[in-house]
């Protein structure tokens, strides 16, 4: 944690509502160097709407506001639509939930690996074309050349979400953030896909964030989590020290965890008393 | 590929087939005939002209017969229009037709979508709420209503247009806009709600991400995926426009073939009912083909012919 590559503080996500302003994120702070940090949560628990505001891909009416959201120094909030543009897929890319919907069906894979390329550099088509096939072999596709030509309806889950993760790394960025990239992978392919993630961050010195709601698949892939609840960060530590979780949320979600060697007639579920004062 | 449009030209030619059957046997179903009429001819006379226009002659007879000039092409002779074959009606009532059709056309297809487009990227603020009203009118008020109406302030009151006839290009533009008015506000809504359910998929937000233009997102991204449900559309409306409406044709007085179709199914005159019945179905069929190869170049989910076979 040498540099400090995305500084957040106090961080809120507003949507205005018949009853009045609502916070689905509810003022989080945490820093990021180049390292791998997971935020897990259950479904509306604020992770996925935490990842796009750094992105200020939040549609309005929603608003992003925050003491401090600074990217390498620069002031996230402070940057025109235009700036952010420049921004966003050349230095702080997103990895898409599903792969079926996250492509766009009437485009070839090639374009659309491509697209990001040529949007932030200006490269001739014959170069252009080069880094794809290459990028594609660096996601493991096999024949990248056919591949290229394919339409997304064409290719599987696993091998979408791989074009996915080729089509945001392509233009190098120094930040990338996983919105529950495997949730809609089986889970044999999903241990891939988050290898190859690791993988080429660890290769390219990328900061990651990577959100889930997994714990025990997130944790082998994090250097660090955090756990949210309801709009706010309820656990923040190593991955490592994630069974010794404090939070009474945590450890329910890790109690709920079934074992390869159960013995429970019943799995425990959240007993939400325990923390949920609203 | 050419085997599945050789399939297609196939059923087209079946289908048609089934209308020519249908449309003849109907059309004779109807009491009376097109010498039948209040100012009663003599018998001799009726008889003679049945006689020699093959009307006497069993039905099936007749219906071979039609079917053999079908073939030819050769749409039979007009029964009303002594002298004047079917053909020589459709072809002259055409060029008016289709120039008024064409030109709605490009109204409703330059102005439609644009206008949706507007209204989507602007939902819920005043352009939106101001295209939806239009488009509401448009779709509601019946288009001989707005003819009448304009015709009525621009016509008769501003001496803006000519009050009938095409012989100067403003003679074109009250009937152009009654004739696309239905159709202009019908594809606005369409084009509306498809790019404003397009604009919210994920995909969208890739794109977003990728850092792309707001433009590069609508055209490509957005539109593209848009315009499918809309060429759905259009193809019936490119069939339904270019075949002119009945009504507008009355009211402003034109010379079209819309005018003759229902002309001639209240004179019996069955050989233009059958020629107009027979060139509107091989024009719609015709369309929807276009429509179904457009879907493909759009839409690279939706394949044709069988892969496979």
């Amino acid at each position: 944690m040498s540099e400090k590559l995305l500084e957040v503080q106090d961080l809120r996500v507003t949507f205005p509502t018949h009853r009045g302003d609502i916070d689905v994120v509810k003022g989080i702070s945490f820093d990021l160097g180049r390292e791998r940090l997971a935020i897990v949560g259950e479904s509306g628990s604020g992770k996925s709407m935490t990842g796009r505001s750094i992105l200020r891909l939040i549609r309005s009416p929603g608003r992003v506001t925050a003491t401090k959201l600074k990217f390498d120094n620069i002031d996230l909030l402070d940057q025109s639509e235009k700036q952010m543009r420049a921004l966003r897929g050349a230095r702080i890319s997103m990895v898409m939930q599903d792969p079926k919907y996250s492509l766009n069906p009437v485009l070839t894979i090639g374009e659309q690996i491509g697209e990001a390329l040529r949007t932030h550099q200006n490269l001739p088509r014959k170069q252009v074309h080069d880094r794809v096939i290459d990028m594609l072999d660096q996601v493991r596709i096999n024949d990248p050349d056919r591949v290229a030509k394919l339409y997304p309806h064409e290719v599987s889950g696993g091998m979408g979400q791989r074009i996915m993760i080729a089509m945001m790394l392509i233009p190098e960025p120094d930040l990338l953030i996983a919105d529950e990239p495997t949730s809609a992978l089986d889970v044999s392919v999903q241990a891939q896909v988050l290898d190859l993630i690791d993988g080429l961050i660890q290769q390219k010195g990328m900061g990651l964030i990577i959100i889930s709601h997994d714990l025990n698949l997130v944790a082998n892939y994090a250097d660090r989590v955090l756990v949210m609840n309801a709009g706010e960060i309820v656990e923040e530590c190593d991955a490592s020290a994630l069974k010794d979780a404090q939070h009474p949320y945590t450890k329910g979600l890790l109690a709920a965890v079934p074992r390869i060697d159960e013995t429970r007639e019943e799995l425990p579920t959240l007993d939400r008393s325990q923390w949920d004062a609203t | 590929m050419l085997a599945y449009f050789a399939k297609r030209i196939g059923m087209m030619v079946v289908t048609l087939f089934l209308i020519i059957t249908l449309t003849f046997f109907l059309m004779h179903a109807i009491p009376g005939g097109p010498f039948t009429s209040e100012k009663m001819l003599a018998p001799e006379i009726e008889e003679a002209l049945n006689a020699k226009y093959g009307l006497n002659d069993p039905l099936w007879v007749q219906y071979l017969n039609y079917l053999k000039g079908i073939i030819t092409l050769d749409l039979g002779p007009s029964f009303k229009y002594p002298g004047i074959r079917v053909n020589d009606l459709i072809l002259d009532g055409l060029p008016v037709t289709a120039k008024t059709g064409f030109l709605a056309l490009l109204c409703v297809a330059a102005l439609g979508i644009p206008l949706g487009i507007l209204a989507a990227l602007n939902q819920n603020k005043w352009q939106d709420t101001a295209v939806m009203m239009l488009a509401t009118v448009g779709v509601a008020i019946p288009s001989y209503v707005v003819a009448t109406v304009a015709l009525y302030i621009f016509a008769l009151q501003l001496n803006l247009v000519p009050t009938f006839g095409l012989d100067d290009w403003r003679g074109y533009i009250l009937p152009v806009a009654a004739l696309s008015g239905f159709w202009l506000s019908f594809i606005a809504r369409l084009s509306r709600s498809s790019l404003l359910e397009v604009l919210g998929q994920d995909y969208i937000v890739t794109a977003k991400a990728k850092g792309l233009h707001p433009l590069s997102i609508l055209f490509k991204h957005g539109l593209r995926n848009a315009l499918i449900p809309i060429v759905t559309v259009l193809g019936p409306v490119v069939a339904n426009l270019l075949t002119g409406s009945f009504v507008i044709e009355q009211i402003f007085a034109l010379p079209g073939i819309g005018r003759h179709f229902v002309l001639s199914i209240s004179n019996r005159d069955y050989t233009t009912i059958m020629g107009i019945t027979i060139f509107y179905a091989a024009f719609l069929m015709v369309m929807i083909l276009i429509v179904d190869i457009l879907y493909m170049l759009l839409d690279p989910r939706i394949k044709l012919a069988d892969r496979n076979k």
